[in-house]
């Protein structure tokens, strides 16, 4: 069997692109996008490690995390569109009514 | 590992254009390139469920729920450049860095070694495999994910759900204020001109010739011009010229004029 480490590495690139995205993108939808990136990494990781150990734990987690992932999409675009609908912006530097 | 050493230049290049890209919707499909060789690598990796869940959840569903959303917000909200906190983007660059040669760190210290592989799992099936798993340790996570489930359909559904203020306009309504508009300022009373018509094209995002030659503004849709998609009119000094070509040559007939594109919003019937 070959070695897993490779997958590893790209789970924790994709990972790292997401994190930097939520940051350092405004667009609201974009800064999804990251987070769904950041979630997919961390699911490839899941898998690598279900097939390092030989058991599916690791697959079910990634259906979990696909399960939620599709939860909080819909919610959080609703809230997106919610915003979008009463301030006509999806920035997330626009939505500061809350701070002092 | 074949499969892998092709499709990950092209994960990490796309999930790098997420970043960079200045439109949404290139985000979008960039991001759907990244889940469909993800889905690849969950077929390499021995999990045929999650192969085919990849594919039908992520890019059909999710995706396709962020592109309706782009829509419904309009394609051309792109990024903004202004920061608003001061040096924001070059720490969040140092801290993904950061970040990422700490897992790299980490993965360098670890040695995995061989992989047990799935065969035993997989014996009877990868799908009655995860069936097994999943209704037996895991099904109070399973029915919780059920209860999660409906309360993301409700909770969208009440954010999504709009209070009607006002009692809706009806097609009498309009055509009074039309009228009333038209009494009040002499605004135009009638359809807006059809785009292209008095043109050389009938395409949508050409706009009619009045009969001076000057392109009309209000024949085009709105969003075109916000888009800056519109066409330029050619121009009716054109036919002009062509019609002095069919009447006999004549020293500037050769020189193209075209009409300035459309102009702002105001620029109806001279």
């Amino acid at each position: 069997m070959d070695d897993l480490t490779p997958f590893l590495v790209l789970s924790a690139i994709l990972f790292s692109i997401g994190c930097v995205g939520v940051l350092v993108r405004r667009n609201a939808i974009v800064v999804f996008m990251c987070v769904e990136l950041m979630l997919n990494a961390s699911n490839l990781a899941f898998v690598v490690f279900a097939k390092q150990h030989g058991n599916l734990d690791g697959q079910v987690a990634a259906f979990f995390v696909m399960v939620v992932a599709a939860a909080e999409v819909v919610v959080g675009l609703a809230i997106i569109m919610t915003i979008f609908r009463s301030r006509r912006s999806a920035s997330v530097d626009d939505a500061s009514l809350l701070k002092l | 590992m074949i499969a892998f050493w092709v499709l990950a230049p092209i994960m990490v290049a796309a999930a790098l254009g997420v970043l960079f890209v200045r439109k949404a919707v290139h985000a979008a499909l960039l991001l759907a390139v990244v889940m469909i060789s993800l889905a690849v690598l969950y077929a390499v990796l021995e999990a045929p469920f999650l192969f085919a869940v990849q594919i039908i959840v992520y890019t059909g569903a999710i995706m396709m729920l962020f592109l309706f959303v782009l829509m419904l917000v309009g394609v051309d909200a792109s990024d903004s450049v202004v920061e608003t906190i001061r040096g924001q983007r070059v720490l969040a660059v140092v801290v993904g860095g950061t970040f990422a040669l700490l897992l790299g760190l980490l993965l360098g210290q670890a040695s995995l070694g061989a992989a047990s592989g799935l065969g035993d799992a997989n014996a009877g099936g990868n799908i009655e495999g995860l069936a097994q798993v999943l209704f037996s340790r895991y099904v109070l996570a399973f029915e919780a994910t059920a209860a999660l489930l409906i309360t993301a359909a409700l909770g969208a559904m009440v954010l999504a759900h709009r209070e009607r203020l006002t009692p809706r306009e009806s097609q009498a309504d309009r055509a009074r204020a039309r009228v009333r508009a038209y009494g009040a300022e002499g605004a135009h009373l009638g359809p807006e001109p059809a785009p292209g018509v008095y043109a050389r094209h009938n395409a949508v995002d050409t706009p009619a010739l009045l009969p001076d030659g000057t392109p009309a503004a209000s024949s085009v849709p709105g969003i075109i011009v916000a888009r800056g998609t519109g066409r330029r009119a050619p121009a009716y000094r054109d036919v002009e010229d062509v019609v002095g070509t069919l009447a006999g040559p004549r020293a500037d007939a050769t020189e193209e004029t075209h009409a300035e594109d459309t102009p702002p919003a105001d620029g109806r019937g001279a």
